[in-house]
């Protein structure tokens, strides 16, 4: 696990994620619930955040990165693993101290229709975060502290009294936003914080985030499966695949030399809106859909879709590591992938 | 009436929206397209006003071609599809205006019962949200068994065949033992599959295709997008594929016509509108891709928000959103111009809703 930190710089993580493991468990019965199998959502993900930085996680629906981020948050609780947030371990905190570091750590969900209270005004839903951390804002100074916030964010200054329903989609995202700052965190999580926007609001969003985190040094785990979106905002991306980390690395790495073939085959089939590159490139196009995630396949769980599946790859797990033959190699490839068969594939980047 | 005014509007020695997209069909012979949709105009009565959803939309598809219509939410795209259909929510939605023609027949003049003889046997649609689109109390080969046994009279053990056939069709492992299984039972892609299935079974002449992988993971929206145009380019159907996403259709579609606030803004044939866009907007949304080479910096964002139907700017609807306005924008809609090279070379099929739309393609 220690490979982890080697591609980036020396600095101290902010955020340490290790072998975090998720089962929701499955039972039959009314009365008498016994276990009879579990979701294995998150099975032994790690990562590291650092400071000022924007790691961005992709994956297709049910690979777990939704999960994670709530297992972030301690909104669930991990089965396994730990995360350490500046050396304390935040999934075994409760109570006052798991509230207190939560106010450090915040969240920015996908739906901007549904994560808004509608009987409340734009002002008493991000005043509210301060009935919760009144240590943050004095009671007297709390609506001067939500008008600073609505000032920030384009376009909200004037509205502290009105409703989410009498605002578009993309100013909902912002009220979400102004939320997630409101009590000063250093990390935000963004679950698809964009993807339930039209195309020419999704940039102004974007555009935002990135002025804040320079703003504000914030540092963003940044969940989508939008590619090249993820692309432009991210330092580091990780791909998951069923409950596993898949890849990970800086976004060059990534995008440019991947070497896990699900991170190949991903990229070959992000729709590129230009007709003359698409004719162009190879595509790499995977049968089949994602195995459940309660019954994953033994060995790697990519190798029912994998085209360069062996023996071996049913039988041993292949480990988060960086690929024996690039090792020591003064390489974009030498970065950690999940692949036995881990090598280079001319892809074109997003 | 409503098209004079518009055919008036143009004094510029220009073409009424009709000719233009007429043009791209010369390559096709004399032929009548397969649908025609003329001038067409819905509006929706609410309780604040009426919202004027299409306001004069044309285009045109002939057999084997794909048009993709491009736009956002709001933008009248699936308002326009399901006018044709005759599946418009009425009320409050109600067309005011225009031609929808069919095989060179206006389906709009005909019977409530005629036009459900045509619905499914001649012209099918595919919906985004496969899982609220198929029933759940029914098993997936009654559904699609359903539509021999009520198009063509089959008996229950004959349209179970074809529902299997259809199934193996569609490329879904192991038909004959799923054929009784539920929606619920089959994952999202092998859901779309089915819907796709059930709007071949026919063989329709016209398919419609509303944001059909907008819900699917990348990777299987490539199976389904590939297997989509591989059993219209086999069956020689016309496809209308709705989509807000410029990736998705630049390999399967032909044509593309992009719409803003209830119109038509710009039409071209599909490999030129990425590299010359003729309309300011269709610019800002290829802009407003992140691309390699931007990255650290802003990305483009094209200002402001999609209009509010209610409330539609008066000139060009896009008019407060244009980084190019100027004072004629905000006070005459601009019609479907043909588009030209520099020395008036016709471009076919081009047609752009922009005053200014040589400064765009050749500025």
């Amino acid at each position: 696990m220690a490979e982890l930190s080697k591609t980036t710089t020396e600095r101290e993580p902010i955020l340490q994620v290790r072998n975090l493991v998720k089962h929701f468990p499955l039972t039959q019965g009314i009365l008498f619930k016994k276990q009879v199998g579990a979701v294995k959502a998150v099975d032994g993900v790690s990562f590291d955040l650092y400071q000022g930085e924007t790691l961005g996680i992709v994956g297709e629906s049910g690979c777990g990165k939704s999960t994670v981020a709530k297992l972030l948050m301690n909104l669930e609780r991990a089965t396994a693993g730990e995360v350490f947030y500046k050396g304390q371990d935040i999934t075994k905190l409760s109570g006052r101290a798991l509230k207190a570091v939560r106010r450090n750590i915040q969240m920015v969900f996908q739906d901007p229709y549904t994560s808004l209270n509608p009987r409340m005004t734009v002002g008493d839903i991000i005043g509210e975060t301060f009935e919760i951390h009144p240590e943050v804002a004095p009671k007297g100074d709390r609506r001067r502290k939500v008008q600073e916030l609505l000032d920030v964010v384009p376009d909200l200054g004037l509205y502290i009294n009105r409703y989410p329903h009498q605002f578009s989609g993309g100013q909902r995202q912002r009220i979400g936003i102004a939320r997630g700052l409101a009590l000063n965190p250093e990390i935000i999580i963004c679950d698809e914080p964009v993807s339930a926007l039209d195309v020419s609001v999704q940039a102004q969003v974007i555009n935002l985030m990135e002025k804040l985190q320079d703003e504000f040094n914030l540092s963003y785990i940044f969940i989508a499966h939008d590619l090249s979106i993820v692309r432009h905002i991210s330092d580091r991306v990780g791909v998951m695949y069923l409950g596993k980390m898949a890849e990970i690395g800086t976004d060059a790495q990534i995008y440019d030399h991947p070497t896990h073939p699900y991170t190949q085959a991903l990229l070959s089939a992000v729709p590129v809106p230009d007709p003359e590159v698409r004719e162009s490139r190879e595509r790499i196009i995977l049968t089949g859909d994602v195995p459940s995630p309660a019954n994953p396949p033994s060995g790697c769980r990519f190798r029912t879709r994998c085209w360069k599946a062996q023996d071996k790859c049913s039988t041993e797990e292949p480990l988060l590591a960086v690929p024996e033959r690039f090792k020591g190699q003064d390489t974009l490839a030498a970065h950690d992938s999940a692949c036995h068969f881990a090598e280079e594939k001319a892809i074109l980047a997003v | 009436m409503l098209r004079d005014n518009i055919s008036k509007q143009d004094e510029g020695g220009g073409v009424t929206t009709s000719e233009i997209l007429s043009v791209a069909e010369t390559g096709g012979g004399t032929a009548v397209p397969l649908l025609e949709v003329d001038n067409l105009q819905v509006e929706f009565k609410t309780r604040d006003g009426v919202a004027k959803a299409v306001n004069g939309v044309s285009y045109s598809v002939s057999a084997g071609e794909t048009l993709a219509v491009l736009g956002e939410s709001g933008s009248g795209k699936s308002v326009t599809a399901q006018a044709i259909m005759g599946i418009l929510d009425s009320p409050p939605g109600r067309i005011a205006g225009g031609e929808v023609r069919f095989h060179g027949r206006d389906i709009l003049k005909m019977s409530d019962e005629e036009r459900r003889k045509l619905r499914g046997d001649k012209m099918a649609m595919i919906f985004q949200d496969a899982l609220s689109s198929l029933n759940p109390v029914y098993s997936v080969g009654d559904q699609l068994g359903e539509m021999f046994r009520v198009h063509r009279g089959m008996s229950k053990k004959d349209s179970k065949a074809k529902a299997i056939e259809l199934m193996d069709r569609v490329k879904i492992p192991a038909a004959k033992a799923r054929v009784g299984d539920y929606p619920h039972q089959f994952s999202g892609g092998m859901r779309q599959r089915i819907m796709i299935a059930m709007a071949l079974a026919l063989e329709p002449d016209l398919i419609i295709a509303d944001e059909p992988t907008t819900a699917l993971d990348v990777t299987v929206q490539a199976q389904v997008m590939d297997l989509l145009a591989e059993l219209q380019r086999e069956m020689n159907m016309g496809l209308i594929l709705i989509t807000h996403d410029l990736g998705v259709v630049a390999d399967v579609a032909d044509k593309i016509a992009v719409m803003y606030a209830g119109r038509i803004v710009e039409t071209a044939p599909v490999h030129e509108i990425y590299k010359r866009p003729s309309h300011p907007y269709t610019r800002g949304l290829l802009d407003s891709i992140p691309r390699l080479d931007q990255k650290g910096q802003e990305l483009y964002a094209i200002k402001g928000l999609p209009p509010n139907l209610l409330r539609i700017p008066t000139g060009c609807a896009f008019s407060p959103r244009c980084p190019k306005v100027q004072d004629i924008c905000r006070t005459e809609i601009p019609v479907l111009h043909p588009v030209t090279e520099q020395d008036g070379t016709e471009l076919p099929g081009r047609g752009s809703a922009c005053h200014f739309w040589k400064d765009q393609i050749h500025g």
